[in-house]
């Protein structure tokens, strides 16, 4: 079964090209079994080839298809490649993209465009799969591209707003600066190393270059330039709130658990890359740490539901990075899975309480929702749970052995261990704030709801993806393969005890404020240095603001002065020179023979005088 | 005696097609699409043809001025086919476009567009550089009455702006062909116009770069670079859709084929010595033309710049003279010729329905015409440099191969991947996204892609997958080609990067 590993991404874009190809006209329901169908067969397909590859005791398996292009030595090719890695991303891509669809198949039963809805989805699995299966680099970057168009089409899905336009423009363009620092990495490995063959090159570059070597440095610069794009990390992590403007859906699928990730995933991918590299890799631990402790201030600000799971996924990714910049591929990895669960299920419920009000995603014109909307209110509270690393629910787990390993580094480890609690702190605080605000309280909703918006199909998911968020913790990956034997970390208990209780305190600080009301807001906002904070942290650090005055503007302006085209202008020039010197000749074809008597004597005597001069 | 047979059925077809209005005027159109569907199923013989051992699928030559060395030389070889095939190709589908926009004087238009695409064959053919002169002349003045007599509202201008270009910077080639062919005479007694005798002509110092820069002017003036593009908006904007796809699709790739074939392997000092000066163009052309595109409002305009912006992937890759990067320019060739033609017959299509180019009036159309949103932003999306389309393996191979050659300018034309999406992003988003606009204009013939149009579209759809998913078929043909050419300037090239 395993050399049927090319299937995983022909069912979906098989569902793409039929809904495509059949353009709006099928019924709703074959719109659903299509759509939703065809992310099932791969997700079963992967169940079968997981369940024998890891009976078969292999490190790896590869599939070769076809020869993409043979040019010289550069020889990529349809291949795909299974190791415990690419595993464990092709069963979250599946699994959790499975039930995202068939949530989808109830939350978009009334739009219009459903069938262009599915068809994106399903482009977007098979390209995913495709970016995670490759055995290239340049396999991989078509995955890579094929995701950023469908995040593009997603978050533009409802094109008569033109804010979901800007904000699905934003996100392609911006993550593109960052593919297109990949793709020169990828110039840089082929001419140093003569292969893109990820294992191959991995191999050649531990052959080649010594620990520190400056070509690793920069390829390895260049490769965490797209990881950076892609996953929101800074300092190109702008376009991820805006890109909530798509269908909530897309968000828990593309904008949480998987696309986002996929940078983590390109530097696990190439980690013997990163190791050769280890300025990069300790680049990398801080990028991890800022970009988490900056989005749990941004999360703390916000008031829009699906900006502040936005930010937390940023954060949340973040931990990602750290685990990676501190060595623990593993851990990495295994956050992404939980992550993938817990996010998608808070994202998924998120969507069911918007719906349910009417499309009102306010936080603060939403409340006590707790009995009106139990699936929702569950959900959320399991998710929150996780999100917060609550003790044996799954994000305890992962967010554990990123900590752990973090305290164990030599040199800056502590700063990352102190910086992760920090995180691990603001999040229960701003997670728990949301819980509070939307299920306790009184309603401030404009329109009540009636009931829980949402039959079987959208329940179901959500029911599955919370007893995934609780027991993911316990799933035993198969990394070891890929990234050798882990060191095992250790903490004091003391120190452990810390660890847990931080997030509850986080917990209990929110609680105090919105739920038991111990504490005011108001009073807190009465400074005016916490106002300018606020408004400083909501805008995002002014990273936007930033942006806009250094790349923006200045761009627009160049576009603006020079719209006529300056060269165009020097060749008018010289036509209009040419004009004008003939209409200065033919003003002395008078007629008249003096005239010309005239200008022949002066010529003559020009011409003498210079004679006698020289 | 094919490639004879492919460049006079087209010139034949051309007057029969004139001659014929007088009897019926929907007669030219009819008679032009099976002139060209003929050529096109000859040319596909040429695919199953055995090549001679210099790689020759087909060739032909004659005495035609024996006296001053001057034979008509046709050959083609895997190179040639694949732009006799794009040719043949996009002449199907510029007849196509054609066919509901040309009413006026129909039989004197498909004469002009057949021996348009005649004068283009020749130029893909000709191995004897009169002989090419000749077709390069003949595909300029059929060219400039298309623009001339069926173009818009500033037509005079655009067309006498094409013509002035082309035909100056012809006549330096003239010039540098003729220096050649004396310096041929001096070195061997007997004058030839034979590539393969020009190929051995020593020449050296400022004379071998003068003679070189006469044929790199007049190819990166038609291809065209920075700064000699300036009548390449003016002709897209003014020129019926018909025109537009011949000029973008093909006639444009008349001056990177003439890169490839004539001016570098003629003059490979000059041209290694010249190399980072026509890579710092190829860059300007990238970055430039693709910030001037995106402050475009007439559609054509902007897709125009965006074509000075692709081309300039091509002249990159040509000066990086390595088998990834000439690869790459050959593929941008041919993936471009299809998204650029897609794109103006898509322009013109509107431009028919509505009687505007201008972007500002327009928004929303997606709604209104489905069929044509997605089609246009499958073409823009291809533009932009996607994989698993023609235009992404052009444009990455000609970078990998020109980060061999020279690392800066390579990084900094990798900046045009980013400008690329920018402005074709944008403009999907001013034309399909938005609320539906129709003040500034009459929308009661904005209808959705006929299925004749559809045929063309899909088509054109298919080549630029197939061309992206297995690049091999097309990579395949031009391999031995660009090898041979490679063989011994290469190591040239290799030299100056070491350095």
């Amino acid at each position: 079964m395993q050399e049927f590993i090319w299937l995983l991404p022909t069912y979906p874009l098989l569902g793409f090209l039929a809904l495509v190809l059949t353009s709006g006209r099928l019924p709703k329901n074959i719109v659903a079994i299509i759509g939703a169908g065809s992310v099932g067969l791969s997700f079963l397909t992967a169940a079968i080839i997981a369940a024998q590859f890891l009976a078969s005791g292999e490190d790896y398996f590869v599939k070769e298809v076809w020869t993409w292009m043979a040019v010289g030595d550069f020889t990529p090719g349809f291949n795909f490649y299974l190791d415990g890695l690419s595993l464990v991303m092709m069963l979250v891509i599946t699994g959790v993209g499975f039930l995202i669809h068939m949530y989808a198949t109830g939350y978009m039963a009334d739009d219009p465009s459903y069938s262009r809805f599915f068809s994106y989805m399903n482009l977007f699995v098979a390209a995913m799969l495709m970016l995670v299966l490759g055995d290239n680099l340049v396999l991989l970057y078509l995955g890579w591209e094929g995701v950023g168009l469908c995040s593009y089409l997603l978050i533009g899905f409802w094109y008569t707003n033109p804010d979901n336009g800007y904000a699905a423009r934003k996100a392609f363009v911006v993550t593109r600066v960052g593919d297109t620092a990949m793709a020169l990495g990828l110039f840089l490995l082929f001419a140093e190393l003569g292969t893109l063959n990820i294992q191959d090159m991995l191999h050649a570059a531990e052959l080649e270059w010594e620990v520190g070597n400056g070509l690793a440095v920069a390829a390895a610069l260049l490769l965490l330039g797209g990881a950076v794009g892609k996953s929101a990390q800074l300092p190109l992590q702008t376009w991820l709130p805006d890109a909530m403007a798509g269908p909530t859906p897309i968000s828990a699928l593309i904008h949480a658990a998987t696309m986002v990730t996929a940078g983590v995933y390109l530097i696990a991918r190439t980690h013997i890359l990163f190791e050769l590299a280890p300025s990069v890799q300790m680049l990398v631990a801080w990028i991890g740490l800022i970009t988490l402790l900056l989005a749990g201030f941004i999360a703390l600000t916000q008031s829009d539901i699906k900006r502040i799971l936005a930010f937390s996924t940023m954060s949340q990714i973040g931990y990602m990075f750290l685990a990676l910049g501190v060595g623990a591929w593993s851990a990495g990895i295994f956050h992404l899975m939980t992550h993938a669960f817990f996010k998608a299920l808070l994202f998924l419920a998120s969507g069911s309480v918007i719906l349910s009000l009417h499309h009102e995603q306010d936080i603060f014109k939403m409340g006590a929702l707790r009995k009106k909307l139990p699936v929702s209110f569950f959900s959320f509270l399991i998710g929150s749970l996780a999100l917060t690393a609550f003790p044996f629910t799954s994000g305890y787990f992962s967010k554990d052995e990123i900590l752990i390993a973090a305290h164990g580094l030599e040199g800056p480890g502590m700063i990352f261990f102190f910086g992760g609690v920090l995180g691990a702190f603001l999040t229960g605080i701003y997670t728990f704030r949301l819980f509070f605000i939307v299920f306790f309280g009184e309603s401030k909703a404009a329109h009540p709801p009636e009931k829980e918006y949402g039959g079987w199909n959208m329940n179901g998911p959500l029911i599955l993806l919370m007893i995934l968020s609780l027991v993911g913790g316990f799933f035993a990956i198969p990394l070891d393969a890929v990234f050798g034997q882990h060191e095992e970390h250790h903490v004091s208990t003391l120190m452990h005890g810390f660890m847990i209780a931080v997030p509850l305190i986080g917990i209990g600080i929110s609680a105090a404020f919105f739920y038991f009301k111990i504490w005011s807001v108001e009073k807190l906002m009465a400074s005016s240095l916490a106002q300018t904070l606020h408004k400083f942290w909501h805008s995002g650090w002014g990273f936007d603001w930033l942006y806009d005055r250094v790349f923006v503007f200045p761009f627009l302006w160049l576009a603006r002065i020079n719209k006529a085209d300056l060269v165009d202008g020097f060749y008018a020039l010289i036509v209009e020179i040419s004009r004008a010197a003939n209409s200065m000749i033919v003003k002395t074809q008078t007629g008249y023979i003096r005239w010309y008597a005239l200008s022949i004597a002066a010529g003559v005597v020009v011409l003498i005088t210079v004679g006698v001069m020289l | 005696m094919i490639l004879v047979w492919l460049i006079s059925i087209l010139f034949v077809g051309g007057v029969i097609a004139w001659l014929s209005e007088r009897i019926n005027p929907n007669f030219p159109r009819l008679i032009a699409l099976i002139t060209v569907l003929l050529d096109l199923a000859l040319m596909l013989t040429l695919l199953g043809a055995e090549p001679s051992s210099g790689g020759w699928v087909a060739s032909v030559e004659a005495d035609w001025i024996p006296r001053f060395g001057i034979s008509f030389y046709l050959a083609a070889d895997g190179l040639s086919v694949l732009l006799l095939l794009l040719t043949g190709f996009l002449g199907v589908i510029a007849v196509g476009s054609a066919w509901d926009e040309i009413k006026e004087r129909s039989g004197f238009f498909y004469f002009n567009l057949l021996w348009t695409l005649a004068g283009v064959l020749g130029v893909f053919a000709a191995l004897d550089l009169f002989l090419f002169f000749f077709f390069w002349e003949v595909m300029l003045i059929p060219m400039y009455f298309i623009i001339a007599i069926w173009g818009h509202e500033n037509k005079n201008y655009a067309a006498m702006k094409f013509f002035i270009f082309t035909q100056v910077t012809g006549m330096l080639m003239l010039v540098s062909i003729l220096a050649l062919a004396y310096f041929h005479y001096v070195q061997n007694g007997v004058i030839s116009f034979n590539y393969h005798d020009l190929l051995t002509v020593q020449t050296s110092g400022s004379l071998e770069m003068w003679i070189m820069l006469g044929f790199f002017i007049a190819f990166t003036t038609k291809l065209p670079s920075v700064p000699f593009h300036a009548w390449l908006p003016d002709a897209h904007s003014q020129a019926p859709t018909a025109g537009s796809v011949i000029l973008a699709g093909v006639l444009l790739k008349t001056g990177a084929y003439g890169l490839i074939r004539f001016a570098v392997p003629l003059f490979p000092e000059a041209s290694m010595s010249f190399a980072p000066i026509a890579m710092t163009l190829a860059a300007i052309s990238i970055l430039y033309c693709a910030k001037v595109a995106f402050a475009q409002t007439d559609i054509k305009r902007l897709i125009a710049y965006t074509s000075v912006s692709h081309m300039g992937f091509v002249t990159l890759g040509v000066y990086a003279w390595n088998e990834q990067a000439l690869q790459g320019a050959v593929m941008t060739m041919l993936a471009h010729g299809l998204s650029a033609a897609a794109l103006f017959m898509l322009a013109g299509g509107l431009q028919h329905r509505i009687h505007t180019r201008s972007m500002p009036d327009m928004g929303g159309f997606w709604a209104k015409v489905p069929r044509m949103a997605v089609v246009a932003l499958f073409f823009s999306v291809a533009a932009l440099g996607m994989p698993g389309l023609g235009n992404f393996i052009g444009e990455f191979l000609a970078l990998l191969g020109a980060f061999q050659a020279n690392i800066t300018l390579t990084v900094v034309s990798a900046f045009g991947l980013i400008l690329a999406s920018v402005y074709s992003l944008w403009v999907i988003q001013k034309i399909f996204h938005g609320e539906y606009k129709n003040s500034e204009f009459d929308d009661s013939h904005l209808t959705d892609l006929t299925r004749r149009e559809m045929v063309y579209f899909g088509a054109m759809m298919i080549g630029l997958v197939w061309m992206g998913m297995y690049p091999q078929s097309f990579l395949a043909m031009s391999q031995p080609v660009l090898l041979e050419l490679l063989n011994g300037t290469e190591e040239l090239f290799a030299a100056v990067v070491q350095n």
